[in-house]
C-alpha cells in the first residue's frame, strides 16, 4: 500500500497555512509533528460528550471517559506490542517516562556506586535524570561512545558492564543521527549482566514498528506529541514482572489502595504510577494519533519516510557548501546538517522567511555534539505528510543562504 | 561604525527581508576584529543559543567617561545584531546606557521578533549583558 500524501495532507489544517506569505514547509517533525483531524475530533468530541474525571465517578460520564482513557492504554500497548495495557503508565511526555524510572530505580534498587550505562548520543532526557540520581545516589555513569554515524559497537558496549551495572538506559533512534540502535541485541547483552535496559523510543516508534515483547526490554518510552498525538501526554512501557516490583514515584489519587493516617497502601502497576487526574483528554487524543497511524499505514508511511530520506539527503550531498552528520543506511528521515561558513541559526533564519521551518541548535543533545565536534547544527526532518516538492524548497532556500552568507 | 540613525534610515530603505538580512549580515563583518584574549567564557554572553563574547572599554572623551564595546559571535545575523546594538549604544556614559529605551529604539528596525524574550538569537540577552556592564561601571 503506497501514501496518498496529498489526500493526507488535507487531514493537517495547519499544513495549509502561509509562513511570510509563503507556502508552510513544515520540516521541525522530530522536535514535534502536527496532529490530524482525526485527533483534534476525537479531543473536542470527548470534551463535548462524555467528558468526567476517571475512576472515581460511579456516573455515566464517568464511566464512558474511564472507558476512553483505558481504551487509550489499550491501543498504545497493542502499538508497541506489550503484552498488557496494565503494562503502559501514561507521563506526560517521555522525560516524565525517564524520570519516573530513574525516581523509582532510584529509591531502593540503585544506589551508591552502582553504574548506569549511557551512550554518547542521548537526548538530555535521558541524561540528566541519570546525573540527578548520580547526585542524589552516587550512582556512576558510564558513557558508551557511538561512530559519527550513530552506530554502536556491541563489544565496546559488552566491555563497559561490571557487577555494578544495573542498568543501561539508551535510545532506540538518535534525535540527531537518525540512526536506531539494535535493540535486542542491547537487551540480550543487558540481561546476560543482570542489568535492567531502558529504551528511550521517542523517535524511533515514529519511524518503523516497535515490538517491545520481541526487543524484551524491561522499559520503553515514547511520546504523544512526535506521534501525531497532542502534547502533555506520553506513555512508559514497563514490563509486568519490573513493574510490579517498582516503588511508586509521586504521591496522589489514584495511585493508593488504602490511605489511613498512619501509613499507606498502593495501587497496583499501572496505576501506581499515575497520581492524581491523569491527562485524560490528552490520552484520549493520543489512542486516536496510534489509531491514526495504524488506519494510514505503518509501513506506508516508512516506505514514504525512506523515499523522502533518500531525495533529500541525495539532493544535500550535491550541494558542495553543506557538511552533512550522520548517513547510516538504516537511518530515519531525520537529517543533520551545517551550511559551510553559516551558523546553523543563520540557516535556520533565512529558512524561516522562505516558508521553510527546521531546528538549529544543539538539539539537546550536547555530549553528541561535543563529539561529533560541532558546537550546532541546522535538521531538516521529515513525517508522513512530507512532499518531494518540499525537498526542492529546502534546496532552493539552503541555495539562497547560501548566496547571503557565503 | 555607522551611526545608529543611518542604519535605522538605510533598514527603512530596504523593502525586502532578504535585503535587510544581507545589509544585517554585512553591519556585522564591518564590525573590527573580536579580541582573541577576550574569547573565553568569561566574556560569554549567557542567554543566546549562538556564541556571543563581549568586552567593554573605558574611554575618556572630553572629560567624560564612556564606554566602548567589543563583541563577537559565530553567527552572522547575530553578529549583525551586535553591531546594531553598539551603533545604539556608541559613544555613551554608563549612565546614558542604562537611560537607553533600547526595545523602543530598535522598534523601527522591525526585527520580526527578534526582540521577544524567548527568541532564542539572544538580543534581549546582549541587551541585559550591557546593561550590567554599564551597571558595573557606572
Amino acid at each position: 500500500m503506497s501514501l496518498d500524501v496529498e489526500a493526507l495532507r488535507a487531514e493537517f489544517a495547519i499544513l495549509a497555512r502561509e509562513a511570510y506569505g509563503k507556502p508552510l514547509v513544515y520540516l521541525d517533525n522530530a522536535a514535534s509533528a502536527q496532529k490530524p483531524r482525526a485527533v483534534i475530533e476525537t479531543m473536542t468530541r470527548a470534551m463535548e460528550t462524555s467528558y468526567a474525571n476517571v475512576h472515581r465517578g460511579l456516573h455515566l460520564l464517568s464511566n464512558e471517559a474511564t472507558g476512553a482513557f483505558e481504551e487509550a492504554r489499550a491501543k498504545v500497548a497493542r502499538f508497541l506490542n506489550a503484552a498488557s495495557p496494565d503494562e503502559i503508565v501514561f507521563t506526560s511526555g517521555g522525560t516524565d517516562a525517564m524520570n519516573l524510572v530513574a525516581y523509582a530505580l532510584g529509591a531502593g534498587e540503585i544506589g551508591a556506586g552502582d553504574e548506569i550505562i549511557l551512550s554518547l548520543m542521548e537526548h538530555h532526557s535521558n541524561i540528566v535524570p541519570w546525573h540527578l540520581l548520580r547526585e542524589r545516589k552516587g550512582a556512576v555513569l558510564k558513557w558508551l561512545d557511538v561512530s559519527d554515524d550513530g552506530e554502536i559497537d556491541l563489544a565496546a558496549y559488552e566491555a563497559l558492564f561490571t557487577e555494578r551495572t544495573k542498568l543501561v538506559a539508551i535510545t532506540h533512534m538518535s534525535n540527531v543521527l537518525g540512526a536506531p540502535t539494535p535493540a535486542k541485541a542491547l537487551t540480550d547483552i543487558a540481561h546476560a549482566h543482570g542489568a535492567k535496559i531502558l529504551f528511550d523510543g521517542c523517535q524511533a516508534a515514529v519511524h518503523g514498528r516497535v515490538d517491545v515483547r520481541a526487543i524484551g526490554c524491561d522499559f520503553y518510552a515514547i511520546t504523544g506529541h512526535k506521534l501525531y498525538g497532542p502534547t502533555g501526554i506520553g506513555a512508559l512501557y514497563g514490563r509486568k514482572d519490573v513493574l510490579e516490583a517498582l516503588p511508586p514515584f509521586r504521591g496522589g489519587g489514584e495511585m493508593i489502595d488504602a490511605v489511613t493516617t498512619e501509613a499507606v497502601t498502593y495501587n497496583d502497576p499501572p496505576h501506581r504510577f499515575e497520581a492524581g487526574t491523569p491527562p485524560i483528554l490528552e490520552a484520549i487524543g493520543l489512542g486516536a494519533a496510534v489509531d491514526w497511524i495504524e488506519a494510514t499505514g505503518l509501513d506506508a508511511i516508512v516506505a514514504h519516510e525512506n523515499a523522502l530520506r533518500d531525495h533529500a539527503l541525495e539532493e544535500l550531498r550535491a550541494l558542495n557548501f553543506v557538511t552533512l552528520y550522520g548517513q547510516a543506511p538504516d537511518k530515519a528521515p531525520i537529517i543533520c546538517f551545517n551550511v559551510n561558513g553559516a551558523h546553523p541559526h543563520d540557516v535556520s533564519t533565512i529558512l524561516d522567511r522562505s516558508g521553510v521551518a527546521i531546528r538549529a541548535g544543539h538539539h539537546c543533545a550536547q555530549p553528541l555534539m561535543k563529539r561529533l565536534g560541532a558546537t550546532a547544527t541546522a535538521r531538516a526532518s521529515f513525517a508522513a505528510y512530507n512532499t518531494h516538492d518540499e525537498i526542492g524548497a529546502l534546496i532552493e532556500a539552503l541555495r539562497k543562504t547560501h548566496m547571503m552568507l557565503g | 561604525m555607522p551611526r545608529f540613525d543611518d542604519i535605522v534610515a538605510d533598514f527603512k530603505f530596504l523593502d525586502d527581508w532578504d535585503d535587510r538580512y544581507k545589509y544585517l549580515i554585512d553591519l556585522g563583518r564591518a564590525l573590527p576584529p573580536y579580541p582573541e584574549e577576550f574569547r573565553d567564557e568569561a566574556h560569554k554572553v549567557r542567554g543566546c543559543a549562538s556564541q556571543v563574547w563581549f568586552r567593554a572599554r573605558e574611554e575618556a572623551e572630553n572629560g567624560r567617561k564612556t564606554l566602548a564595546f567589543d563583541g563577537d559571535s559565530d553567527a552572522h545575523i547575530v553578529k549583525g545584531l551586535i553591531a546594531v546594538l553598539f551603533a545604539l549604544y556608541a559613544g555613551k556614559t554608563p549612565e546614558e546606557i542604562l537611560a537607553v529605551d533600547a526595545r523602543a529604539a530598535l522598534a523601527p528596525l522591525d526585527l520580526e521578533g527578534h526582540l521577544t524574550p524567548q527568541r532564542s538569537n539572544g538580543l534581549v540577552s546582549m541587551i541585559k549583558r550591557i546593561n550590567e556592564i554599564a551597571a558595573e561601571k557606572r
